[in-house]
């Protein structure tokens, strides 16, 4: 077996040492009954050639999205990374390296993490931002109950357009954490006013920018009554790429940002692994969740990086912890590092540019469509669209033709037939007008 | 400040301390951050210029820059390039950390994850065009149920945390739905961190239970502690002492009797992999750390995966979405409709962690049922021998045979002045990863070594030869050397005190750092 170094003859000379028979003599404390003799029924050892066959046979069913006009997004979004992040993260001295709780073997990981918390604090506009979370909506999750500790609060409510996976997310912690969860009914048009739900058991309300239907909203009068009444604002942001165009949540007066970081440096991966941003205040950096590496200095003065504050952290504080969060999403955190690096302020800012005009682009096509409406008044680089009979199928018949044409909202509350018609539709800066053309002109012949 | 310390700008202060003019030494190449490094209109990327149209924005454009540096392309590869060769690695050396199971990491893993069929799939795509990676999340989820014994498993748990969470939130789903409010969980004192820290999120209160004298749970002293108010036990084994759990058998019969369930930490199943199925022991739940067991890489802290497996008691609880085979292929649930009306929700976002599940099958089908038995075997050989070997020269906490990994204490260090953590830090300067320190709390001064199948008997011969001849150091009192470890690294010890005292968690413009550098 090609990772087992060990030979016959190593075994027996290391038995030998020790003192045992066999191999198995190493077992005897696990009860006799539940020790197997052979091998359980699964298939036997194979070569590079057969696993590369069989796993590539799997991925050959799969459409990759490469393959097709693609324009899906509801918290995924498929852009350009550059050749140069996926060659650096995988130099094995990031790949196959720990958490780095030994600093001083660990500083390349560690001053790579203080870059990425600031660069993630410089986007949303906040003071300080942690070294990841799983991804957006577990990061959402951590900021409800975050905003619980920090209020002495347990009420949060959650606005009609945040991310449906984010809402359930929150709903099973809230359900067995014993915290309140009102849960407004989707807004694809964003016209729920939030303030006058707002009371004195008010812990956060959970705000989403651009909307799950793409609506870009002011949140600065919310923030105030958020405060007025003693609550903190959630904002979440599951397109990082819009930070680059769209004014921050630091700049509304956001509290807490849960984002998903995916757009930046990683691939669509089916859905994970992905990249949870968490972002805050400097006043409430005691109560955030998570990984913090922090600058310091070593015995000769220099200055270097450490993990900080773990004290909140379940190594230390056991059931006392802030959350119970462990490994996060280092290796992607790096990627969105990289990628965030080679963008600079000019690639950023023109990546989000480059976006936003395909999305006014493609909207101009689409809504051109006889029977099709756009819902949104506002959006960056992704919008919902009203068709004249119920999206899902019409999705479907599209992806025959080599068009992934949004995701139809009935994906996420197939009950509700107000939602049946909705289809979402991203573009990104990889979107061509030959593709846009596709999805327009196969969106009129599935429809006539 | 002389003329060439300050044309080299942020170096100067660490050129003092290096000797050198620069501040480098040889191959330790000084990197200053990505912001220190900032020119105002380079870029590392050439994107087009976006078409004119009138925005849709709203007035609601972020006004005034945000401040990213801007860099090219060759300073950014370089800048990181550097960065990596600060880190120890796999990939670098041994990398013995107790309960972390840091083995090689197979390249063809890497190569499969990122096939376009798995890496560039979206996963809101009609389900007709994902069917091949319904087939992998299947198959990877019939490898850990015959692995196991397990007739179930919740595949979205992003890390082995999360999956503690999704066991535990399964068990909160059926006390509920037997309608019983049980909030008491035993966790015993060795216990990972993050056993206690997930009991709590869930809502339990946490009771701790004592370790008897030979390293495991203290049957009687569980006994006591057990009573109609109890949810469960969640127990690590093998231990994070090295030991299995020798009357596993007894104390599942003990917790079911009490109406509790048993909850498994699965950290340490690279010990009895492919030897014994979980099943077998009477536990109800279990994650697998597939950045452990399976050989997913640890990427400096993630991603993971921590898939649980379940007993047919709770098996109706596992969190969205399940993958279930349809008259017409593969099918998600995505809602709790159903079979799965019962679930108890949603843990994160979309389907779980098909990144890690890739790299996970490939390394299973790569060793196969027979090789996966040699994984266990090998691990667990390696740690005797390293105990077999060491054992004379550090105190073992526990006689053997331990499982994959070897707990030693600091009474060997007794009156030499020298501390588990200065021994650690001496083994950096050696060319190794210290092993896990002050973990488990149940022993003092604790030093746990896991060597995983990975390495090979001459790497360990090496591995202990060092350690001897620390050991020996250290009893011949060379207490100030310790101290003063390590002295080869990038940095030596590095304040921790300071940094949490007054955090500097972020880099800001106008840092006094700065100025004091320029």
């Amino acid at each position: 077996m090609r990772y087992l170094p060990l030979t016959d003859d190593d075994r027996a000379a290391m038995l030998a040492a020790i003192g045992a028979d066999s191999v198995e003599a190493l077992f005897r404390d696990v009860p006799r009954a539940a020790r197997l003799d052979k091998p359980v029924d699964l298939p036997r050892a194979m070569g590079e050639i057969e696993v590369e066959r069989a796993l590539s046979r799997m991925a050959a069913k799969n459409l990759a999205a490469g393959a097709a006009a693609s324009f899906l997004g509801a918290g995924v979004y498929r852009h350009h990374v550059p050749a140069a992040v996926d060659h650096l993260i995988q130099r094995g001295e990031f790949l196959t390296s720990y958490t780095p709780y030994q600093p001083e073997v660990s500083q390349g990981t560690l001053q790579a993490l203080f870059e990425f918390q600031t660069q993630v604090a410089l986007i949303t506009g906040m003071d300080v931002a942690n070294a990841s979370m799983y991804d957006g909506a577990t990061a959402c999750a951590e900021a409800v109950m975050m905003a619980n500790r920090v209020t002495r609060r347990h009420k949060a409510i959650l606005a009609g357009d945040l991310h449906p996976h984010y809402r359930e997310t929150a709903e099973t912690h809230a359900r067995f954490a014993g915290f309140e969860i009102v849960a407004r009914s989707p807004d694809p048009t964003a016209r729920d006013d939030l303030a006058p739900l707002i009371d004195g058991d008010t812990a956060c309300v959970v705000v989403q920018n651009p909307g799950f239907f793409g609506q870009v909203r002011d949140f600065s009068a919310l923030a105030d009554s958020c405060h007025r009444a003693g609550a903190l604002l959630v904002v979440v942001v599951t397109e990082a790429v819009s930070l680059g165009l769209v004014a921050s949540p630091g700049e509304m007066g956001a509290d807490i940002v849960a984002a998903e970081g995916q757009s930046i440096g990683n691939p669509l991966t089916f859905g994970g692994p992905h990249v949870g941003l968490f972002a805050t205040r400097e006043k409430f950096v005691r109560q955030m969740p998570g990984r913090l590496a922090g600058q310091t200095v070593d015995v000769e003065g220099r200055r270097g990086w450490v993990l900080t504050l773990s004290t909140r952290e379940q190594h230390i504080r056991r059931e006392k912890a802030t959350s119970n969060i462990c490994t996060n999403s280092g290796l992607c955190a790096l990627a969105f590092t990289i990628h965030m690096a080679l963008l600079g302020e000019a690639g950023f800012t023109r990546l989000a540019e480059l976006n936003h005009a395909h999305a006014v682009l493609l909207t101009e096509r689409l809504a051109a469509v006889p029977g099709v409406t756009l819902v949104n008044d506002t959006f960056f680089n992704e919008l919902t669209l009203r068709l004249p009979r119920p999206a899902a199928p019409v999705v479907d018949a599209l992806a025959q033709a080599g068009v992934l044409g949004g995701v139809p909202a009935s994906r996420f509350w197939p009950q509700r037939k107000d939602m049946a018609e909705l289809l979402i539709v991203a573009a990104t800066e990889t979107n061509t007008e030959e593709d846009m053309a596709a999805f327009a002109q196969g969106l009129g012949e599935v429809l006539r | 400040m002389s003329e060439w310390s300050q044309a080299l700008g942020a170096f100067g202060r660490e050129a003092a301390a290096a000797g050198t003019i620069g501040g480098n030494r040889g191959l330790q190449v000084e990197e200053p951050l990505l912001f220190e490094r900032d020119q105002p209109g380079r870029s590392g990327v050439d994107l087009p210029e976006p078409p004119p149209v009138a925005d849709r924005l709203g007035g609601l454009r972020r006004r005034g820059p945000i401040g990213l540096p801007g860099l090219s392309e060759p300073q950014v590869v370089r800048h990181f390039t550097r960065l990596s060769q600060k880190n120890y690695a796999i990939d670098t050396g041994l990398y013995p950390l107790g309960s972390c199971t840091m083995k090689h990491n197979p390249r063809l893993n890497e190569k499969l994850a990122r096939l376009p069929g798995f890496a560039d799939l979206h996963p809101l795509q009609p389900l007709s065009t994902v069917q091949g990676a319904l087939e992998l999340i299947d198959t990877l989820a019939h490898w850990l149920k015959v692995l196991t014994g397990m007739p179930a498993v919740a595949l979205s748990p992003a890390a082995g945390a999360h999956g503690e969470l999704c066991g535990m939130l399964c068990i909160r789903a059926a006390l509920d739905a037997r309608g019983e409010t049980r909030r008491r969980v035993l966790v015993p004192e060795s216990a990972h961190g993050t056993n206690p820290a997930t009991a709590a999120a869930c809502g339990f209160t946490v009771d701790a239970i004592p370790a008897n004298a030979r390293g495991r749970v203290d049957l009687a002293a569980l006994q006591a502690k057990l009573g109609p108010d109890v949810a469960a036990i969640m127990l690590t084994n093998p231990n994070t002492c090295g030991l299995f759990e020798d009357e596993i058998k007894a104390i599942a019969d003990v917790v079911h009797a009490a109406g509790a369930y048993f909850y498994c930490d699965g950290a340490n199943f690279n010990a009895i992999v492919g030897r014994v199925r979980p099943a077998d022991l009477g536990i109800d739940c279990m994650h697998i750390n597939l950045h452990k067991t399976f050989s997913t890489p640890h990427g400096g802290g993630g991603p993971g995966a921590g898939p649980v497996v379940l007993a047919e008691s709770l098996a109706a609880f596992a969190p969205l979405p399940w993958v279930v085979h349809g008259k017409t292929g593969f099918r998600l649930i995505e809602h709790a409709e159903g079979p799965a009306a019962q679930a108890l929700g949603r843990l994160k976002g979309n389907h779980g962690q098909m990144g890690m599940f890739v790299r996970a099958l490939a390394y299973m089908m790569s060793h196969g049922s027979d090789g996966l038995r040699q994984v266990s075997g090998d691990a667990v050989l390696n740690a005797n021998y390293l105990l077999a070997q060491l054992g004379g020269d550090l105190t073992a906490s526990f006689p053997g045979p331990c499982m994959h990994e070897v707990l030693f204490d600091d009474r060997f260090l007794d009156g030499t002045g020298v501390t588990t953590l200065d021994f650690a830090k001496a083994l950096i300067d050696e060319g190794y990863h210290p092993m896990t320190m002050y973990f488990p709390l149940v022993v003092h001064g604790a030093l746990l070594m896991e060597p995983t199948e990975t390495e090979p008997k001459e790497g360990l011969d090496r591995f202990i030869a060092v350690v001897k001849g620390l050991a020996q150091r250290a009893k011949a009192g060379d207490a100030a050397a310790f101290r003063a470890a390590p002295r080869f690294t990038p940095r030596r010890r590095l304040d921790e005190t300071a940094a949490a005292r007054k955090p500097i968690l972020r880099w800001r413009p106008d840092a006094p750092e700065r100025e004091a550098a320029e």
